[in-house]
């Protein structure tokens, strides 16, 4: 049985209209190849709109001492020396050049006395180093991206979702999706894909992620044959809302704390003394959601469960004008004026360090012409990112998967698609219209976020990995007999019961690589191995596919030539 | 906390539809939004909605509460009268595709006459941090579309072959005050964005969930560059005799 379906053909396909995706697709346009950018929302939507602190570049417009190095080195020493060395090399060397380039494309930073480029103080960063709009850098980067975007003339098809990878010959063939809005199926023939998807923050239940991030790229990869790598580092950043519920793990911008913000808990003790005397507020993220987490686990939390963040000792308008959307989210959202009072705030699962592993100069993945940047990469930003470092990285590797897949597409010919491929995609992707049972989409995906919050959060031990695996093992085998109502057209039900094969398929990789690192390092913490292992800062998990089963192996981390490793590790 | 009940639009299509009622338990600070993925969850998981960030970032969840143009992730449901039914429907001025969803995909294609931003040469990037704030108010749109849904040239007239909305004004004044920008948009707002049709109601203002004075701040100085450029009488004169 073959449905029909339209088929459409690029040399260059782009999975996510995020920053990463739009980047690489500039890349590619000027390189003049023919792409076309799939995105699951509208264009303009995508997560990198919610980015608020800034973009991370040595430019030395506010602290001249600063340069690439110091910014390798912050990055390195913030993600426990498990980053990939010369993609942290090539991100701070190139971040500079990327904003310029923002510049020239219309985008407009906050400025200096003297009309450069303004640049404010982040957790982990030595130097003042994000390149910033008040609090909505995100949104003036995509609308940056987008309008460049549209102006090169790339074929955007929206609120489509793509559900599998086509492959030829152990090499990439093209993908295979449907409509949302009226649930037809569409084939794209394409000789490089290029996978910005974003990360995988919806598998649980308190995150400052949107709908979207369901791990859907790093699981098509995963699917087709490539190979992901540290999964295990989740971040929460240290940061959400804890109320009202109904707003309980929306972000409050580290630019709170950048701007002078300082936590404390019940009893008014600025905690962050106890953690990091040195970095207080501006301690990685990683450290300060553990403390905040820690003081509310040994009875100092806040009346709901978190930490007093306060900015009210900065004048009101300074606050208004550094921060306006977080002032009105508390004013409109919470009852809370930020310039009277503190908020409450606590951790939220807010980013993946992990991903899909690719070469650090090309952006390419284990599977020839499958390439990924941005959050659904891995290597960056090894155990623990830097706030301001997301935005920078979309920008630098956007740009280096954008270039390889178009050289990759000049150097081959189209592949040939499998009509079997086709066929089992759609037979998966209708499946839950015949099944019968009374399981909710929606109710299994209540409880993967019960499961991930309780057993594969902040603090882990090998006990509740163990545990997780079995409920992800019930869980899978529900997923497979949900059932949808109603028909194909703009059915979010059926949606969701797609997208919870992606949040299991992600969950099962988390779980798998948390169980064997044995140690606590950067966003990982192991109650059970509160240490650092040397052992294991020599080495990556890797996630790959074996028949049906997911395996994981051992990968050494590459080291870092002497001349940077010195650098990186002299006080 | 009582029930609250809200009454939305279900229809596919432009067949029409009928307004259906659900009983959603009310829990504090709780939004529009949040009912809308209450009832999704337990009571009709097809319920057609836009939504991302739910943060009032992104401008997805756009619709018409109790006959208001609003971000329903923005609009908390004890702001509004509980002792009658929220009525929740989709944006009017859009084709609808189902429920609360609606084919937007006009705004893209306005979008696309708009010329980008092209620099001044020779430029050295210098920028004022005074220039920097006029041009922002402008860039904080969020394309909810809000203001598109509510102008009476859209919504009462559907003029979309001749006029752009006050979206794509705000998108233009964001170019043409850019302090480094180099072209010049006139010809375009008069003649493809029929800026002219706009009769400073100001309904596109008062509905902007970013608080952009979308009348004052875009559309009249854009319309007085139109004035002066084509309709000054000197400047008439002077084409006239000049034969340009």
């Amino acid at each position: 049985m073959t449905t029909s379906y339209e088929t459409r053909e690029h040399d260059v396909l782009i999975i996510g209209a995020g920053g990463a995706g739009l980047r690489a697709a500039i890349e590619a346009l000027a390189k003049g190849c023919s792409v076309g950018v799939v995105c699951k929302s509208l264009l303009g939507k995508a997560h990198t709109v919610m980015a608020e602190g800034g973009i991370a570049a040595a430019m030395c417009n506010v602290d001249t001492e600063d340069g690439w190095k110091p910014h390798f080195r912050d990055t390195m020493r913030g993600g426990k020396y498990l980053n990939n060395w010369r993609m942290a090399q090539l991100h701070a060397q190139e971040a500079p050049d990327r904003v310029r380039e923002l510049e020239q494309w219309g985008a407009l930073f906050d400025r200096t006395d003297k009309g450069a480029i303004l640049q404010r103080a982040f957790g982990g960063h030595t130097y003042k180093r994000l390149c910033h709009v008040g609090d909505r850098t995100g949104l003036e980067m995509i609308r940056t991206l987008q309008d460049r975007g549209v102006q090169l003339g790339f074929d955007v098809y929206m609120e489509c979702t793509v559900t599998r990878l086509l492959t030829d010959g152990g090499r990439v063939a093209g993908a295979f999706g449907y409509w949302r809005e009226n649930g037809r199926f569409i084939v794209f023939k394409a000789k490089s894909v290029v996978i910005a998807t974003g990360g995988i923050g919806k598998a649980w239940p308190v995150t400052s992620n949107s709908w979207e991030y369901t791990g859907d790229g790093m699981t098509l990869a995963y699917e087709a044959g490539a190979e992901l790598m540290d999964m295990e580092f989740v971040q929460f950043h240290p940061t959400g809302m804890v109320w009202p519920p109904g707003v309980q793990g929306l972000l409050v911008t580290e630019a709170v704390r950048g701007e002078g913000g300082i936590l404390r808990n019940k009893l008014g003790e600025r905690f962050m003394e106890k953690y990091d005397p040195k970095r207080m507020e501006l301690s990685t993220r990683d450290v300060v959601a553990r403390s905040i987490y820690t003081e509310v686990k040994e009875g100092r939390g806040t009346e709901h469960g978190g930490a007093y963040l306060d900015i009210s000792h900065k004048p009101a308008d300074y606050v208004k004008k550094k921060l306006p959307s977080m002032y009105h989210q508390f004013k409109e959202l919470a009852d809370v004026d930020i310039t009277k009072g503190p908020m409450e705030v606590g951790p939220t699962c807010h980013y993946v360090m992990g991903g899909i592993r690719v070469d650090a100069e090309t952006a390419q993945s284990t599977l020839p012409g499958l390439f990924a940047a941005g959050e659904a990469a891995a290597g960056l930003h090894g155990s623990n990112r830097l706030g301001g470092n997301s935005l920078s990285d979309l920008l630098v590797f956007g740009r280096r998967a954008g270039m390889a897949a178009a050289e990759h597409a000049k150097r081959v010919s189209h592949a040939g698609l499998a009509a079997s491929q086709i066929e089992e995609a759609e037979k998966e992707l209708l499946a839950p219209f015949s099944n019968t049972g009374a399981e909710s989409p929606y109710g299994v995906h209540r409880d993967l976020q019960k499961v991930m919050q309780s057993l594969v959060g902040i603090f882990r031990t090998e006990e509740d990995l163990k545990k997780a695996f079995e409920e992800l093992e019930q869980l899978k085998a529900r997923a497979a007999k949900a059932s949808v109502e109603g028909s194909r057209l703009f059915n979010p039900g059926w949606h969701l019961a797609r997208e919870l094969k992606s949040l299991l398929t992600v969950s099962e990789a988390v779980a798998l690589s948390a169980l064997a690192r044995a140690e606590s390092r950067g966003a990982h913490s192991r109650i059970d191995f509160p240490n650092y292992d040397p052992v294991w800062e020599k080495k990556h998990n890797v996630i790959v596919r074996e028949g049906t089963e997911m395996k994981r192996v051992e990968s050494p981390v590459e080291p870092m030539p002497e001349d940077l490793k010195q650098f990186v590790m002299a006080d | 906390m009582p029930d609250a009940t809200l009454r939305i639009f279900r229809g596919e299509g432009a067949a029409g539809g009928q307004a259906v009622d659900y009983k959603v338990p009310i829990a504090p600070g709780m939004v529009v939004l949040d009912a809308l993925h209450y009832i999704q969850g337990h009571l009709a998981p097809d319920l057609a909605v836009r939504w991302n960030c739910k943060a009032a970032k992104c401008g997805s969840c756009s619709a018409e509460v109790n006959g208001r143009p609003r971000l329903t992730c923005k609009t908390r449901v004890d702001s509004l009268p509980m002792d009658q039914p929220i009525i929740v429907m989709p944006m009017k001025s859009f084709p609808r595709i189902k429920d609360l969803v609606t084919d937007v995909s006009w705004n893209y294609a306005v979008n696309k006459k708009i010329p980008a931003f092209r620099p001044q040469q020779n430029t050295d990037w210098k920028i004022s941090q005074i220039d920097v704030d006029r041009v922002q108010e402008f860039r904080k749109c969020i394309e909810c579309f809000l203001c598109q849904d509510v102008c009476h040239v859209l919504r009462e007239h559907d003029d979309k072959k001749k006029f752009g909305g006050p979206r794509f004004f705000v998108r233009v004044a964001g170019l043409e005050l850019h302090p480094l920008d180099a072209l010049n948009r006139t010809a375009l707002l008069k003649d493809d964005l029929g800026i002219g049709l706009c009769n400073i109601t100001k309904c596109c203002t008062e509905v902007c969930p970013e608080d952009i004075h979308i009348t004052d701040n875009a559309i009249i100085p854009l319309k007085e560059r139109v004035v002066d450029q084509f309709y000054d009488p000197l400047t008439m004169l002077f084409r006239k005799v000049l034969g340009k």
